[in-house]
């Protein structure tokens, strides 16, 4: 499934939790290659309003890590990397594939956004890094929820 | 804080009072291999006791080799591993350094600049002032500057010489290296220890602001509290106008602190230590990683010191465009530029004896007294100069550090206000409109990029910096110099 960032919202995929000084997000999908998606919408969400940033260049992002903690972490960097990096802001993301490998996991993922244009995109909050505090992967049958903080 | 806060500690801590300002965590758990000591109030303690504060000053006791007490400054709050506002020190040879306890943003920083112009005579240029800052000063989500590009080489330079490669490329005076923290290098930076991804987050924001709470103030003196040690930085009467910057190193920092807690979680297996949390991963002192860490870490405390020299140069350049005058007729000398995430090889005296340690300063300013040789010669007769900056429209602080720090906190001091509410607390109370426009009321001019930051760091959001700093000077750790208030603002 390719959710857009509407479309998304309205599906309740993530959700801002109470944390004094950061982002506390829960993120949500039916499996966890959809809450790795909606991890990244929130992320993005906390940069700018979302909705304004076009689907409309396509990339490719590749992170290995030991554990599914350590995944879920490289991956939100790798997105934060590029936004510093390349200027470039997303809304749409297919994780493509998310496989366990001999010595940990791996995902694939392709991800749609546009430029960050000060004029057109809003600016909410700038994130310095992922953090591993209060980080949870927590399955259950049919939904997978992931809970982390952005140090803002 | 109701529905707002509140993770409370998955353990009661136990608190002994030793006096009104300090409280003491025993060994209460058989990790801990020294007591904790709180710096604070009764009612910044209770607010401490309401989230992991403690509980995270508790966990920096166990890390092996740490001497005396992991400490808690009066602005503690949680943090990650480490708590805001925390000092440890450990030993040189027999313990570890620890990223956690320095944290993401490497070297956030503060420094002051004083001029010798009263707060009448910039009012009637206080919007054009400020509009022009805001433009010469990048801030906000992804600001860049334009024609101040760094190449892969002159970040290698630049992460090496510190403050003084930026004074070469023409962006300030002489004398501002002298009057930072470390004369704005440490000596053992390597860039070889630094990834590529951090080197190119870092070549595309030096000379940037950033969020969140980092901002740019113009100031004045409010009151002065000791006329002599005053005098001797420069301030020289209440409305004297001022210059405060508050930013750090940016993603160079955060990514290099990213990058070496992933080489510190494979340490810790690695040298078999026991931690009560992932986020206070480490390795031995004497470790090829410690010792990488810490060389990269210098990387970025020096992109730090430039990235303010940076913006303090724009800063002057700005006077220069509005006043049509050269900004030095205005003073705009800087005072100090300090760090308050770092950490530091030093020398303390400990149980009677002189050792050298790392300090951790993770949200601590550091206040060494009279005489230090490590403090500018200028200051030699008074001491350190300490700056701590409060939150948006509210007050700002110079202190100076004292031999009591020395004696109690390895030299330190707190480094500002810390939160009250949070982020999504403070976005459903204010408006980043309203917030502008009270502020304006009050005479506070407002330049921001974002309506969010503006309500996530209304000033109601935070703890008051001035109950903060009062129990610093009660302590002794750091006593009252000046105080200073924001006539204009830009945020991220």
């Amino acid at each position: 499934m390719i959710y857009t960032a509407k479309l998304m919202r309205d599906k309740k995929g993530y959700k801002f939790l109470e944390h004094m000084a950061d982002a506390y997000v829960a993120a949500y999908g039916k499996n966890l290659a959809e809450a790795f998606e909606n991890a990244a919408l929130a992320m993005f969400d906390v940069m700018t309003e979302v909705e304004k940033v076009s689907p409309k260049i396509r990339d490719e992002v590749e992170v290995e890590a030991k554990d599914e903690h350590a995944l879920l972490y490289n991956w939100l960097e790798a997105l934060l990397v590029k936004f510093e990096i390349e200027e470039m802001l997303y809304s749409k993301f297919k994780v493509s594939i998310l496989n366990r490998t001999s010595d940990g996991f791996r995902l694939n993922a392709e991800i749609w956004g546009e430029k960050f244009n000060s004029k057109r995109h809003t600016q909410k909050v700038g994130v310095k890094a992922v953090t591993y505090h209060l980080m949870e992967i927590i399955k259950k049958p049919e939904k997978v929820t992931l809970k982390f903080i952005l140090d803002i | 804080m109701g529905e707002e806060e509140s993770r409370p500690p998955p353990e009661k801590i136990p608190l002994e009072k030793i006096d009104n300002y300090t409280w003491r965590i025993p060994k209460y758990k058989p990790g801990m291999r020294v007591p904790g000591i709180i710096f604070a109030n009764a009612d910044l303690l209770e607010k401490m006791q309401t989230d992991r504060t403690l509980w995270q000053c508790a966990n920096v006791a166990h890390l092996p080799g740490i001497y005396k007490y992991s400490i808690t400054l009066p602005d503690g709050h949680e943090g990650y591993g480490f708590p805001i506002g925390g000092v440890a020190a450990t030993d040189y040879e027999e313990s570890v350094i620890s990223p956690g306890g320095v944290g993401y943003d490497i070297n956030c920083g503060v420094r002051l600049l004083i001029t010798n112009l009263s707060e009448q005579d910039i009012r009637p240029k206080l919007a054009q002032l400020t509009n022009t800052i805001f433009e010469n000063v990048p801030c906000g989500l992804g600001s860049r500057r334009k024609d101040f590009k760094a190449t892969a080489h002159d970040l290698e330079r630049l992460v090496i010489e510190g403050v003084q490669w930026v004074i070469d490329q023409g962006l300030g005076w002489s004398e501002d290296a002298e009057r930072c923290e470390e004369r704005g290098c440490m000596k053992n930076a390597n860039p070889d220890k630094v990834s590529t991804t951090a080197k190119n987050r870092g070549v595309t924001q030096i000379g940037t602001l950033g969020s969140g709470n980092h901002f740019l103030e113009i100031q004045k003196v409010d009151k002065i509290y000791d006329a002599k040690t005053a005098k001797a930085f420069g301030i020289e009467h209440e409305g004297q106008v001022t210059v405060m910057i508050h930013c750090g190193s940016r993603g160079f920092g955060h990514q290099i602190c990213s990058d070496y807690l992933r080489v510190m979680e494979r340490a810790v297996h690695k040298y078999n230590i026991v931690l009560p949390d992932r986020e206070l991963a480490c390795a031995p002192g004497n470790s090829n990683e410690a010792e990488d860490y810490y060389q990269a870490m210098a990387c970025a405390v020096n992109y730090a010191f430039a990235n303010r020299q940076a913006i303090m140069h724009w800063v002057r350049q700005s006077f220069q465009q509005v006043f049509k005058e050269d900004p030095e007729r205005f003073g705009l000398k800087l005072v100090y530029d300090v760090a308050h995430n770092i950490a530091k090889i030093e020398e303390h005296r400990i149980n009677g004896e002189r050792k050298k340690v790392w300090v951790h300063r993770k949200g601590a300013t550091r206040a060494f007294p009279q005489g230090h040789p490590e403090i500018p010669a200028d200051y030699a007769s008074v001491g350190q100069p300490v700056l701590i900056p409060g939150s948006m429209g509210t007050s700002s602080w110079l202190l100076v550090g004292t031999e009591k720090a020395m004696q109690i906190s390895f030299g330190s001091t707190a480094h500002g206000a810390g939160r009250m509410l949070s982020r999504n607390a403070a976005k459903r109370r204010f408006w980043g409109g309203d917030v502008k426009k009270a502020l304006e009321q009050r005479g506070i001019f407002v330049r921001s990029e974002s309506s969010v930051v503006l309500a996530e760091e209304a000033d109601p959001a935070y703890k008051n910096v001035d109950i903060v700093v009062d129990v610093s000077d009660r302590v002794g750790i750091a006593t009252k110099v000046a105080r200073f208030v924001p006539i204009a603002v830009v945020k991220g």
